[in-house]
Formats: C-alpha cells, sequence, structure tokens
C-alpha cells in the first residue's frame, strides 16, 4: 500500500507542481529514495552529493521529527504520512531581488 | 509580563474600560488580563506582510507598547498586503506610515519606532526591554539573529514565515521550549532552496499569519490558553489546511542546548553564506567580465548583434514585461531544458534584478556553455535605461 509524501510549496516545481506524491518502501529512507527517482530534479535538494539527508530539509513522520526516530531507518506502516519541511524565511516577500 | 504583581500593572481609565469591554467581559482576560496585555511590550521586526496585521490587532488590543524595526519606504507593491500602509503612504517610511495609522486605531498605545536595520551590533540593545519579539522578516541571516538574540536574552520569539500560499508559525526561545535553531539548525545555502524564483505571495496569506503571531504574543503577556510552544504550524492557503508538527529542544542546539556553543551574537551573513548583499547588483556596484548592462546589450542588438536572450523568470512575470526576442526558460527548468539553448551564440540571462540569471549563469557553465553573460539589474534597469514604456512590478 502506498504512502503518501507531502510536498512544501518551495519544492514543488520538482515534482511536476504536484503538492503530494504517492510512494511506496518499508522505511523513511525507501520511501524518499522512491520519490528522488521518481523526481529525479528533488535529488540535489534532498541530499547532499555524499547521498546524506541536508540537514536544512526536515521530514517528518506523521508528526514526528524523524531526527527524534530512527531516522532515515525508521519503519513505515500502510498510511503513515511523510511531509518534507523545509526553512523558509520570507515575512513580506519583497525580496524577489535575488 | 505574568510576574507582574498586581499592584505594578497600569490601570484603565474609563475610556479604556469602554474600549476594551469585550476583553473585559471575557474571564480568560478580564480586568487583569486587560492589565497585564497594557502592561506589555512586543517588539515587531519589520513592518511589512507578517509585521502590518500583527501590530494592528496588538495596537488595538490595547498592548502597551509596541516597537518597530523598519528601514523601508512604502511601495505600491506593498499595498496588496501590508495593511498598515494606504495609498496615500507609497514614499513615505513604513515607520512613518506605521506609527501614523496605530496612534489613530489607539492613542494609548506608545509607539517606539527604530529605523535600522537589524544587525548583531544593533539586536540586544533593540530588544532590551521587550517581552516579546515579533519575528516577520524576510530572510535567513535575520532570521538565525532574532532566534539567537531571543534565546541570549531570555525573551521569547513569536515566529512566522510565508511563502506563496504557505505559511509556518511557533514561538521560539521560551525557558524550556526548542528555539529556531532546534528545528533548523543549519541555513540552507543561498540559491539551493528555491526561493525568490517562485516568489510572490498571497496577500491575504501573511494577515492569518501574521495574526496567528499576534495571538500567540497576547497569550504570552496574559499567560493563558496553550501557546505555540515545541508545535510548528503549517497553513495551506491553497487547501485551507492547517497541519501541526512536534517540535523537539535539541539538547545539541548551539545556541540553546545543554553545551552552548554560540554565546553571543554572530556574523549572521556569514554563518548563511552570503559573501555579498543582493543590493550589490543594484546600481553603483562595479560590472564584472561576466556582466552586460541594459544600455550595453542595447547597443549590442542595435549594432547587429544577436545574443540569444535567456529569460529566466516565471510565465508570471513574462506576462508583466519582457525584452524582445527574448526565450523564457524559468530557472527551475533550465537544468532538464538546457540542451534548447544554441551552442555558438552568446547568451545573455536576466531575470527580475539579477539574482536568478547569476544563477542560471553558474549553472550554464557546469553543463558546458563558454560565453554566457548576465545581465546587470535585469528587467527593472532594462525599463528604467532602455525601455520606460514597459511596467515594473
Amino acid at each position: 500500500m502506498p504512502n503518501t509524501i507531502h510536498i512544501p510549496t518551495p519544492l514543488r516545481p520538482f515534482t511536476d507542481k504536484k503538492e503530494s506524491v504517492e510512494v511506496s518502501g518499508a522505511t523513511v529512507g525507501e520511501l524518499l529514495k522512491d520519490l528522488t527517482t521518481r523526481h529525479d530534479g528533488l535529488k540535489k535538494h534532498l541530499y547532499t552529493d555524499e547521498g546524506r539527508l541536508r540537514n536544512f530539509v526536515n521530514v517528518y513522520l506523521n508528526d514526528e521529527d524523524i531526527r527524534y526516530l530512527q531516522k532515515e531507518q525508521t519503519p513505515v506502516k500502510p498510511g503513515d504520512q511523510l511531509s518534507i519541511v523545509p526553512s523558509v524565511a520570507g515575512g513580506s516577500s519583497d525580496d524577489l531581488r535575488n | 509580563m505574568t510576574s507582574a504583581t498586581d499592584v505594578d500593572l497600569p490601570t484603565l481609565d474609563a475610556e479604556e474600560i469602554k474600549r476594551y469591554s469585550r476583553h473585559l467581559i471575557m474571564p480568560e482576560v478580564g480586568m487583569d488580563g486587560q492589565r497585564k496585555i497594557k502592561a506589555g511590550s512586543v517588539l515587531c521586526i519589520g513592518a511589512g506582510g507578517l509585521g502590518s496585521p500583527a501590530a494592528m490587532y496588538l495596537a488595538a488590543a490595547g498592548v502597551g507598547r509596541i516597537g518597530i524595526v523598519d528601514f523601508d519606504v512604502v511601495d505600491y507593491s506593498n499595498l496588496q498586503r501590508q495593511l498598515l500602509h494606504t495609498t496615500n503612504d507609497v514614499g513615505r517610511t513604513k515607520l512613518e506610515s506605521a506609527k501614523n495609522k496605530i496612534n489613530a486605531l489607539n492613542p494609548h498605545v506608545q509607539v517606539e519606532t527604530y529605523e535600522e536595520a537589524l544587525s548583531s551590533d544593533n539586536a540586544m540593545r533593540l530588544f532590551k526591554g521587550y517581552d516579546v519579539i515579533l519575528d516577520g522578516t524576510d530572510n535567513f541571516p535575520t532570521r538565525y539573529l532574532v532566534n539567537d538574540a531571543c534565546v541570549l536574552m531570555g525573551i521569547p520569539n513569536a515566529y512566522g514565515s510565508i511563502f506563496r500560499f504557505e505559511g509556518q508559525a511557533s514561538v521560539f526561545a521560551t525557558k524550556d521550549g526548542p528555539c529556531y535553531r532546534c528545528l533548523y539548525p543549519e541555513p540552507p545555502p543561498p540559491g539551493l532552496v528555491p526561493s525568490c524564483a517562485e516568489g510572490g505571495v498571497l496577500g491575504v496569506l501573511p494577515g492569518v499569519i501574521g495574526v496567528i503571531q499576534a495571538t500567540e504574543s497576547i497569550k504570552l503577556l496574559t499567560g493563558i490558553g496553550q501557546p505555540l510552544i515545541g508545535r510548528f504550524l503549517i497553513y495551506d492557503a491553497l487547501n485551507m489546511k492547517f497541519r501541526e508538527l512536534k517540535l523537539r529542544k535539541d539538547p545539541d542546539c548551539p545556541v540553546c542546548g545543554t553545551h552552548p556553543t554560540v554565546t553571543k551574537l554572530i556574523d549572521y551573513d556569514q554563518f548563511c553564506g552570503i559573501v555579498q548583499p543582493a543590493q550589490d547588483h543594484s546600481a553603483g556596484a562595479t560590472v564584472s567580465a561576466t556582466e552586460i548592462t541594459p544600455v550595453e546589450l542595447k547597443k549590442k542588438l542595435d549594432t547587429g548583434e544577436t545574443p540569444f536572450i535567456l529569460d529566466v523568470r516565471e510565465p508570471n512575470e513574462y506576462q508583466i514585461n519582457k525584452i524582445p526576442g527574448s526565450t523564457l526558460i524559468p530557472l527551475g527548468e533550465l537544468p532538464r531544458r538546457y540542451q534548447e539553448l544554441p551552442r555558438d551564440r552568446q547568451i545573455v540571462a536576466h531575470c527580475k534584478m539579477g539574482g536568478r540569471s547569476a544563477k542560471a549563469q553558474d549553472f550554464l557553465k557546469t553543463v558546458g556553455f563558454t560565453d554566457v553573460l548576465n545581465l546587470k539589474g535585469g528587467i527593472l534597469e532594462w525599463v528604467d535605461k532602455v525601455d520606460p514604456s514597459q511596467p515594473k512590478y
């Protein structure tokens, strides 16, 4: 049974604008791998060149930060939802200058 | 805050009692709560999208002292969401405009304005004496600066952040709660997480998030309810969904952990990997060998040269204004579409102001393009210097 990964707005350009993606796997790491296989462009935003999850990208299994579970080895059950939550700085969005 | 004894709290006069009557008749606030609000102070960092609704509601609620740090001037493009400012205020400083509105709304509020950019040098001085800091800034260095100063001074941070139609809110830096660094130990390197390329914001979004920040500030001042501590609220305006994630205090946090390594304010631009300020590509900065000015580009085109003009903005921006003959490939699509670009012609990349096109330039070099120039100042400078008939945004 597939699991759902919620894609945050800043990363949706890399998932064909999809807000969530159905993926399958037995652990958080496997779900993320399935996601980046389906949407190759996400890889460099989520992983370092050495293949480690970037530390400004937070991943939640349901409402819990995977850093406080078993990280990418955390097992997933059918129906569990994964969320990617990157840091966002905007306050007035006048910063289109960048 | 809640530690003030009854005797220390200011009293309310007859006009104030009438004004705050809808608070006073609620047992959760009541006379004591209203006097705590009056005794309270909140410092808003920024009088923009988040700071506007927050400051207005804080003023209406009767917060005794509201400070605002801002150094910006009201622009037409602010009016779609920054309700403190009106059409007549365009061109005035945001501080002047904000103070004016708050005074009109509630003359009992003492408004303190600080016309300076928040920095490691002034943050502690500005924060001193405030009960709550309301962070409505728009960039990572200031986010970390506000967080660290709040932790070091023991002042809670009513945090809010917005992006297009998604918002985030939490309360950081309370005595036992997590801080922003527990959530995000490090900022993303500039350019990796797409930000402004996908910019813009739904005008009502900062209204929701800013008012959540104001709500949390008032709860902190009065000590009522369950503050948003250890919880991270995510709001999706398009789908009208709120989600809540658990936030934990990280014992290894460099600033609020058990063995902190950050014990004073640092250089936050450096921490965030920002080598030079973004303003550097505005008028006055020197033109580097990989840049071309709009006037030079116009000259090139007039003399019959045919550089390939690559616009890396979003389609919506392209609808507003464009350089004739340019080809639109948004920055985010470039990695899978760069094959569409000619290898035998010079490429001039541009965006709104030059930031995104600099990233495009870097990317194109990595895939073997050798002759790529970045249009200095972007389409805005093109409109200013070459084609004023086109609108700006």
